[in-house]
């Protein structure tokens, strides 16, 4: 048994009056893959949010229930965010690179949370990123050029890099690949692959293939509760409820 | 390893004091700005208010003395009344306050507690109540202008004598006045009804009220139809080429060139080619409907775009042409977007004054004008002369023209907010 | 007399409506036969024959008659040929206060008297005449196109196209406008350059054309003129009150604008940005009063306080009033940019564990930095084209310097030193303010179409 990284438990989430998740409990374990699945505007998004705090932003969001990382409640008073959100990355469903430099994306991080000290420190630490992320031979020629200039994919590949700079334990990534193309989609799947040798990846994703070929352990959202998570195989080939099966089978979603 | 988590926790830290002061440094700035306008506002009314009431005293005038009997008054016509030979009769009068005093001199400082029309004033109460004139009346005269701002407490009283305009013999006068309880103060209507004066206790807005509302009134007849019809053209018709471009371009232009810019065109053009007369609230009209066209043509081109497209389809659809489609169901829709660009502009107008300095409206006008070709001031124009003069009592009398200004550009903004709750359609 | 004679024409247009529609209708019950337009066409045709030509007409007579009837009552004088134009134009001048009574001549009385008695024969005559002419043309249109009305006429496209051509010429006014503010800046410009060399005045240090003013304009010296006219004083002096303006509403305007869309809650944006906005909604002629009786005694007084000598109308009071009287058109314009820019890239941010104010920093004003450049911009044009405040603030006299707490004169103000009041036309020192306008106008124009242009760009960059 692998060891637990991420625990939920009993989370419920509002907008405003509207309720986006009813208890949800659940755990991801350490250095692998989770998917979570659903059909739209089931809360897989509102669910991945609630790991970095990410939802903090939207002012009429409201979260019960508790979320520990390594044992820790990401939600106590005396968490800083920003210290969570170091070691929480992610990724979002379109590329979202900064209008700057490669270079200077994924030196933002390591910049603001003061890890480098020496310039060539950053250096290094942006190449190891781009390396990770597969994007650095692409692109080692034109590193001071704007990141906006990138094709979907690489753009991608970008914000993964910068994602991974500041060496996070996680990295969240919500429909990752829905921009992109098919190639472009099976490196960054190959890339999920390697990456996880290192961080506890969980993925949001509309492609049951997807989930299939990347993840370990696969969970299935409807209508803000979460109807079944299990190892993926048990998902896909024996599912115990009846609504995981109709979603899997195209039924509905 | 603890070192350098140690190092990490000090920098996140730093970062948070440094997000904390940053916060400080937005609401800071937030407040300065927000500031500045109660700022603004206090100081004008804490120094305007005043200038809404002034001080009377109260004189017994012994009509007696000028005529044996005063029912006679009452044959006689205002004609009659203008040619009576007051003067000496008023001071007099005046005297009376004071039967003591005996110098040439003080008699002088006397009469100067009030304002130099005070034998008109005494001839307009004759005037007006004619018929039933006791032996001796009581009237109210207007103090002059040193006296209303000490007894307002505008004026500083322990200065040198020789450093303030009114003398010790006057405050003494006062004084006495006060303790008789001869001085009041009543509603300042002359102020509000007036035309300009070089004396600060008879000076009035009215004037420059009614040369605002002139030259509001042609800016409004010239550039709201003119407004309205170029956005329609630029909107609805106009075909996609270099004439239109070129109109957008002007427009947009025209809206960032300074003011005092329209002032050189009214000048070169409007007077000194076409020849229209100087001063007058027509030629400020023009030259200020030429400045806020651009306004109400983009605002009313913002209503017409806002309005879908299925309503003129729609219309086109039963077989109306193009031009009653847009008139019978595109415009009338638009009209409240138009109106409220229209009061913004119309309110961007009235506060202007520099182009006003240059085509001559900056006159002295005694008299309220009749016709927007009277020669007139405005209202921003009387703040910019009055603030020139010297006198104390003049800026009191600024402060409470801007009031006044200020009065009317809050009631034009409301009614265009107004307009735009009430008609705002949302598709 | 012309507001009688529009009213009457305006009678005339609605009655002929009425009768245009009538006769229509007539039509069509006496015919059988559908007419091309509604009834209610025809009534608009014939109003517009009533109404348009006349007031054509109209406009023509009232701009030309002046000129018609000068020349008819000095006819006598022009046949003796001993006058300049000028002198003729004085004359004219004498000759209308004469006919309103005001006596003005003791000798020429024969002459003067023939021209008195001209002029209030052709003033009575001449409008007779207009009346005749305006409403004899309006009732013979009015006739001539009732008369026209027939089934196959189709008013509706004859009415539509006229709205039309009125809507278009409505359009052309702000060509016209353009064209009006070149042509008389240009024309009084070139004749000043024709005296005054350009390089005097774009680069001369010294600015004071009243010395031109003490002479006849006749002899002037033209050494004179180089050394009255050098407008770099003026220049300096605009950018300094500027600068200082700048230097308050950039830092309080940015911030005002970072809080209202990354720190405020919707309640307190919906109220303080209108009250921001009554900032730039307040007339600058309320600036300038307050800027000369309150800011500036204060800030002599403060000044003087630490042992400097500050002038009673410093460049730093002006131009800190006139700061506060822009901070609405960057914070506004800038709340807008930075709104705009894409959540996303928020999120990006946030999702790296960086702060808000790391985020801001660092991603969103570089991000809107072209459309905030561009708010700066505008800005800048504004202040420099603001006249009130520092004609009422600022120093009159023109003096080279970079001292905040010195007088310092600004283009704007000395435009209205020169034209307030009765000019002499034709001198030089008339001419310059039209040179001097040119310039404002140039930069103004030229700051704005920069500044559209920045902003255009970035919107583009996220559309
Ligand atoms: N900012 C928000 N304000 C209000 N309601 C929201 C907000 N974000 C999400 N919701 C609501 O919460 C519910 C869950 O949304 P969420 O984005 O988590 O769905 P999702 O599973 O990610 O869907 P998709 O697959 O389409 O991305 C939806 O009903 C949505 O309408
Ligand atoms: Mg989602």
């Amino acid at each position: 048994m692998k060891s637990i990284k991420i625990k939920a438990d009993n989370l419920n989430v509002y907008y405003g009056e509207k309720q986006a998740l009813f208890d949800v409990s659940m755990y991801m374990e350490e250095k692998q893959v989770t998917a979570l699945i659903g059909p739209s505007g089931c809360g897989k998004s509102t669910f991945i949010r609630c790991l970095n705090r990410m939802n903090d932003v939207i002012d009429i969001c409201k979260v019960q229930g508790k979320i520990e990382i390594d044992g820790n409640d990401i939600y106590a008073p005396d968490m800083q965010v920003e210290q969570l959100r170091e070691r929480v990355g992610m990724v979002f469903q379109k590329p979202n690179p900064f209008p700057k430099s490669i270079f200077e994306n994924v030196a933002y991080g390591p910049r603001i949370h003061g890890i480098a000290e020496h310039k060539s420190d950053l250096e290094e630490i942006v190449v190891t990123s781009l390396k990770k992320a597969a994007l650095f031979d692409e692109v080692k020629d034109r590193l001071y050029d704007a990141g906006t200039g990138l094709s979907g994919g690489q753009q991608q590949r970008l914000c993964i890099a910068r994602a991974i700079s500041v060496n996070p334990d996680i990295i969240l990534m919500d429909e990752p690949c829905s921009a992109l193309d098919p190639i472009a989609t099976a490196r960054i799947e190959e890339l999920m692959g390697d990456l996880k040798t290192e961080y506890t990846i969980i993925i949001v994703t509309h492609s049951m293939q997807q989930a299939a070929r990347v993840s370990s352990r696969t969970g299935f959202f409807h209508l803000g509760k979460l109807v079944e998570v299990d190892k993926t195989e048990t998902i896909f080939s024996n599912p115990s409820d009846q609504r995981t099966q109709d979603y899997i089978t195209g039924r509905f979603g | 390893m603890t070192d350098r988590i140690e190092q990490r926790i000090n920098s996140l830290n730093k970062r948070l004091n440094s997000e904390k002061r940053f916060r400080i440094y937005c609401i800071g700035a937030m407040s300065f700005a927000l500031a500045w306008v109660l700022i603004l506002f206090l100081n004008i009314f804490s120094s305007g208010y005043s200038a809404f009431y002034r001080t009377v005293i109260q004189v017994d005038v012994p009509f007696l003395n000028l005529i044996e009997d005063t029912t006679q008054f009452s044959e006689m016509s205002s004609e009659d009344i203008n040619n009576l030979s007051m003067y000496s009769f008023s001071k007099k009068a005046i005297y009376g306050l004071f039967p003591d005093i005996e110098e040439k001199k003080d008699k002088k400082m006397l009469i100067r507690l009030f304002s130099i029309e005070f034998e008109q004033e005494i001839r307009e109460f004759l005037k007006s109540n004619k018929s039933n004139i006791n032996e001796t009346e009581t009237i109210y005269l207007t103090a002059s202008d040193d006296v209303d701002q000490v007894n307002k407490g505008n004026y500083p009283r322990d200065l040198d004598e020789d450093k303030r305009r009114i003398k010790d013999i006057q405050l003494l006068f006062f004084d006495d006045l006060v303790d008789r309880g001869l001085v009041s103060y009543e509603f300042n209507l002359p102020f509000l009804m007036r035309g300009d004066s070089r004396e600060p206790e008879l000076a009035g807005v009215g004037g420059s009220i009614v040369g605002s509302l002139f030259t509001i009134l042609v800016v409004l007849i010239l550039s709201f139809p003119i407004g309205i019809f170029a956005a329609i053209y630029l909107e609805e018709f106009a075909p996609k080429n270099r004439v239109t471009d070129f109109i957008e371009i002007n427009i947009n232009n025209l809206a960032a060139v300074p003011s005092i810019v329209f002032g050189l065109l009214g000048l070169g053009i409007i007077l000194n080619t076409f020849g229209l007369p100087r001063s007058t609230p027509l030629v400020g009209g023009i030259v200020l409907s030429l400045m806020t066209l651009p306004t109400i043509i983009i605002a009313t081109r913002a209503s017409l775009r806002a309005v879908p497209p299925s309503i003129r389809e729609g219309a086109l659809a039963v077989g109306a042409t193009k031009m009653q489609a847009v008139m019978h169901h595109v415009v009338p829709v638009a009209m409240p977007g138009a109106l409220t660009g229209t009061i913004i502009g119309l309110a961007q107008a009235l506060g202007e004054t520099a182009p006003l300095l240059l085509i001559g409206m900056v006159a002295f006008v005694v008299d309220v004008p009749q016709t927007p070709l009277d020669a007139s001031a405005s209202l921003p124009v009387q703040v910019y002369l009055w603030s020139e003069s010297a006198e104390r009592g003049y800026v009191e009398k600024t402060s409470a023209t801007i009031m006044m200004l200020l009065g009317f550009l809050i009631l034009m903004n409301l009614a265009a907010v107004l307009i735009r709750r009430k008609f705002e359609t949302k598709w | 007399m012309g507001f009688i004679l529009i009213s009457l024409i305006i009678l005339i247009g609605i009655a002929s409506y009425f009768l245009g529609n009538l006769r229509a209708k007539n039509l069509r019950t006496s015919n059988q036969k559908n007419l091309k337009s509604l009834s209610h066409y025809y009534g608009y045709y014939v109003a517009l024959w009533a109404v348009v030509p006349a007031l054509l007409i109209l406009l023509m007579i009232t701009s030309f008659k002046s000129f018609f009837i000068e020349q008819y009552v000095l006819s006598d004088f022009i046949a003796l040929g001993s006058y300049t134009e000028t002198e003729l134009s004085l004359l004219f001048t004498q000759i209308e206060n004469t006919a309103l009574g005001i006596k003005l001549f003791d000798e020429n009385t024969i002459l003067i008297n023939g021209a008195v008695n001209k002029l209030n024969y052709i003033n009575k005559t001449s409008e007779n005449l207009t009346y005749v002419t305006v409403l004899g043309l309006s009732g013979l249109l009015v006739l001539y196109s009732l008369f026209n009305i027939n089934n196959k006429l189709n008013s509706r496209k004859i009415v539509e196209k006229f709205l039309l051509v009125l809507y278009f010429t409505c359009s052309l006014v702000a060509i016209m406008t353009t064209v009006g503010i070149i042509f008389s800046l240009l024309y009084e410009t070139l004749r000043f350059f024709s005296q005054v060399p350009i390089t005097d005045f774009l680069f001369g240090l010294n600015w004071s054309p009243q010395r031109v003013f003490v002479r006849e304009a006749g002899d002037l010296d033209t050494r004179d003129l180089a050394n009255a006219f050098g407008a770099v004083p003026l220049f300096a002096g605009t950018f300094l009150i500027a600068l200082i303006a700048m230097c308050v509403s950039v830092p309080v305007g940015l911030l005002t604008a970072i809080y209202m869309s990354e720190y405020a809650s919707p309640k307190v944006r919906d109220w303080a940005k209108p009250i921001i906005e009554i900032l730039a909604g307040i007339p600058t002629v309320v600036y300038g009063f307050f800027a000369a009786l309150t800011v500036a005694p204060l800030v002599r007084d403060i000044g003087q306080g630490a042992g400097l000598t500050v002038s009673s109308e410093s460049a730093l009071a002006a131009g800190f009033v006139m700061g506060i009287m822009i901070i609405p058109f960057i914070s506004s314009l800038s709340d807008d940019v930075i709104k705009s820019v894409p959540q996303s890239l928020r999120e990006g941010s946030y999702a790296m564990g960086a702060t808000k104010r790391e985020t801001i920093v660092k991603v969103l004003l570089p991000a809107a930095l072209p459309g905030i450049v561009g708010s700066f911009l505008l800005a800048v044009s504004r202040a420099i084209g603001e006249t009130m405040i520092v004609v009422m603030a600022a120093g009159l006299n023109a003096k080279l310097t970079a001292n905040p707490l010195d007088a310092a004169t600004t283009i704007t103000t000395q435009i209205v030193v020169i034209l307030i009041g009765d000019q002499e036309f034709d001198s030089p020192k008339t001419q310059s303010a039209f040179a001097l306008g040119l310039t404002l106008f140039v930069v103004t124009l030229a700051l704005n179409f920069i500044a559209l242009q920045v902003v255009k760009k970035y919107t583009e960059r996220y559309d």
